[in-house]
């Protein structure tokens, strides 16, 4: 087992060190330097060439590299010179709202799409199964933004429940307790991932209960109940640990959509407002932070269910 | 009998022989074939994939709208006489607009497809082929290309080179090759263990000639019924790009800029400027994930029959 972790550890190490290469080279490739944005669009090509030489955007790209590597290594994300702040500074400002809707859709996912997946598997092909997959079919064809656009629709202007605007607070707390305001950002982000989740839900219930050591557990007189919850959810969720890790990037983007439909200030508006401004730095730092948040999420995904599975122990 | 006859015994075909059912079609792909289209999911889903294609692609012979000119005093009209489904805010007809934002969804969606496939079995066939060092770098380079986020990658690639249905096909494509590269490795690695892979080594076949040849057309099923989620992948991707204003410009339309356009006016009752193009861009992408599904469903059948 520790070979299998080591042996994850490293090819994680490597890909990440490949991704703040892909990232450098496409940041170089794209934004080379800031000297235009620092001196002014009427700046002449000597003065951008000193302005690169003195701040060392004409050395040798493996320079700039190791450069940028070190500033990485050191937490430095780079600067933003539109907004004339750190990328650090900016993210620290939107961090714990953003990590706020994620982390609270995401356990709320969790909560309701496995006992759903494993109510599906149990009453398959009644009419709950067939509803409750039907639906899961059409939410995960719709692009997020239109699921939102209907809960505003039904719940924030024909029946004026909730907010169609995300709480604007710049304190987390006052956010995680405004809940007029942020009920319809969070559900349409839970209902997203549940719908993901509960596909492979359904059928990893599915395959449990066609194993052997279930007809087993009832052929020895095991009451259904005890038979579900004693062997059918533990080894029905440990999918859902494999889930967790691979939805890590669409979770990320259902954020960045969801804020920018709701308006709430976190990570994805600034991505989605660094667009418009073709704020490069900021854009490509929330790139690697997301890489790197994906490859860390997946070794953890793996990590736990090493534990929580003694057959890849063994294996 | 005639006498003397040397010919065997007609056949009884009206009895089976002692060992099961006897399978009347042999090919692999028939059989795939017949158990397509007796999914009646698939079957819907080819229905509305067929029609959005004869819609947005041969509706506009029929069905002449204003898409250029600004019509200031016919902007907001709700769906009525001359507009079937309204008019937005410059006048455009919305119907005419669904069909225009439609061909770009579906070109971008098969093109993105197309790329993202040939990438990908290209190497994933390499990697699973030579194994080892290249095996091992090219899988590296996946896992880093699967681990950026796509959509902001995506996004920053169509704000810095512009968004045609050209550019947008390239990008998604380039950021969509991982999951078919994958699935083709993992084929290649089970297929190369066959005899005939041998036969073909022995026979001298070099190494591209064994991938054209024999490794990637029994991968076949697998790219397939990849491809049309990676169709179906694309349009939800066009959407989101467009809704987000980064999508194609004026005089092109996308169905995301549609809606993006559409939401401003959600509190003041324009619900045609926003539903009809939802509804298209589910129905399409519903339809695709049908005829994957169904597709993956018979490509374990003829697996099956192998």
């Amino acid at each position: 087992m520790t070979a299998y972790l080591l042996r994850r550890i490293g090819t994680s190490i490597i890909v990440l060190i490949g991704i703040s290469i892909f990232i450098f080279l496409l940041l170089h490739a794209i934004y080379p330097t800031p000297a235009r944005d620092v001196l002014g669009l009427r700046a002449n090509n000597v003065q951008v060439a000193a302005w690169n030489k003195e701040n060392g955007f004409d050395d040798p790209v493996i320079v700039q590299y190791l450069r940028y590597m070190r500033g990485l290594l050191h937490g430095n994300l780079g600067y933003s010179y539109s907004e004339n702040q750190s990328v650090n500074s900016l993210f620290a400002e939107r961090v714990a709202r953003s990590a706020y809707l994620s982390g609270i859709s995401l356990l709320l996912a969790i909560v309701i799409a496995l006992p759903l997946g494993i109510f599906q598997a149990v009453k398959r092909n009644t009419l709950g199964d067939n509803i409750a997959t039907s639906l899961a079919f059409i939410l995960y064809s719709m692009p997020v933004f239109f699921l939102g656009i209907i809960l505003i629709q039904v719940f924030a202007i024909s029946f004026p429940i909730f907010n169609f605007e995300a709480s604007q607070s710049t304190n987390v707390f006052v956010v995680i307790g405004d809940w007029h305001s942020m009920f319809l950002p969070v559900l349409t982000l839970t209902l997203l991932t549940i719908a993901n989740f509960s596909r492979y839900m359904r059928s990893s219930s599915i395959d449990v209960l066609a194993q052997d050591y279930i007809k087993v557990a009832r052929a020895k007189g095991l009451p259904e109940r005890l038979v579900r919850s004693r062997h059918l959810v533990r080894n029905a969720s440990l999918p859902m640990i494999t889930l967790i890790g691979l939805f890590l990037p669409a979770l990320l983007a259902g954020n960045l959509i969801i804020e920018t439909l709701f308006n709430f200030q976190g990570l994805g508006l600034l991505f989605y407002n660094s667009l418009g401004k073709a704020d490069y730095p900021v854009l490509l730092a929330y790139t690697l932070i997301g890489a790197v948040f994906v490859v860390i999420g997946n070794l953890a995904a793996d990590f736990a269910l090493t534990v929580a599975d003694p057959r890849i122990r063994l294996a | 009998m005639a006498v003397g006859s040397a010919s065997p015994p007609p056949l009884d075909v009206t009895r089976a022989p002692e060992g099961g059912e006897v399978l009347a079609i042999q090919s692999g792909w028939r059989l795939a074939l017949r158990e397509f289209a007796s999914n009646r999911l698939a079957v819907v889903g080819v229905g509305i994939l067929l029609f959005f294609v004869v819609f947005c692609f041969f509706g506009p012979l029929f069905y002449h709208a204003n898409l250029l000119q600004t019509d200031l005093i016919n902007s907001h009209d709700p769906p009525g006489a001359g507009h079937p489904l309204g008019t937005d805010a410059n006048g455009f007809d919305v119907l005419g607009q669904l069909m225009k934002g439609g061909q770009a969804a579906l070109e971008i969606g098969f093109f993105a497809a197309f790329v993202a496939i040939t990438i990908g079995a290209l190497v994933g066939a390499v990697a699973g082929l030579a194994g080892g060092l290249v095996d091992s770098t090219l899988m590296r380079i996946t896992d880093v290309f699967l681990s950026i986020p796509f959509l902001f990658i995506v996004l920053i690639l169509a704000v810095r080179y512009g968004a045609t249905v050209l550019s947008l096909s390239l990008v998604f494509g380039a950021f969509s090759w991982q999951v078919p590269a994958r699935l083709v490795r993992a084929e290649v690695l089970t297929i190369r263990e066959r005899d005939f892979v041998a036969a073909a080594r022995t026979a001298g076949s070099g190494s591209w000639r064994l991938i054209g040849r024999h490794l990637l057309p029994n991968a076949l099923g697998v790219m397939i019924v990849n491809v049309t989620f990676q169709v179906a992948d694309a349009i939800l991707a066009v959407s989101y790009v467009g809704f987000l204003g980064f999508g194609l410009h004026y005089p092109n339309l996308d169905w995301g800029d549609m809606i993006s356009d559409g939401v401003g006016y959600m509190q003041d009752g324009y619900w045609w400027l926003i539903y009809p193009v939802g509804i298209c861009i589910v129905l399409t992408v519903m339809a695709l994930n049908f005829i994957g599904d169904a597709l993956r469903d018979s490509l374990d059948v003829r697996l099956r029959r192998r």
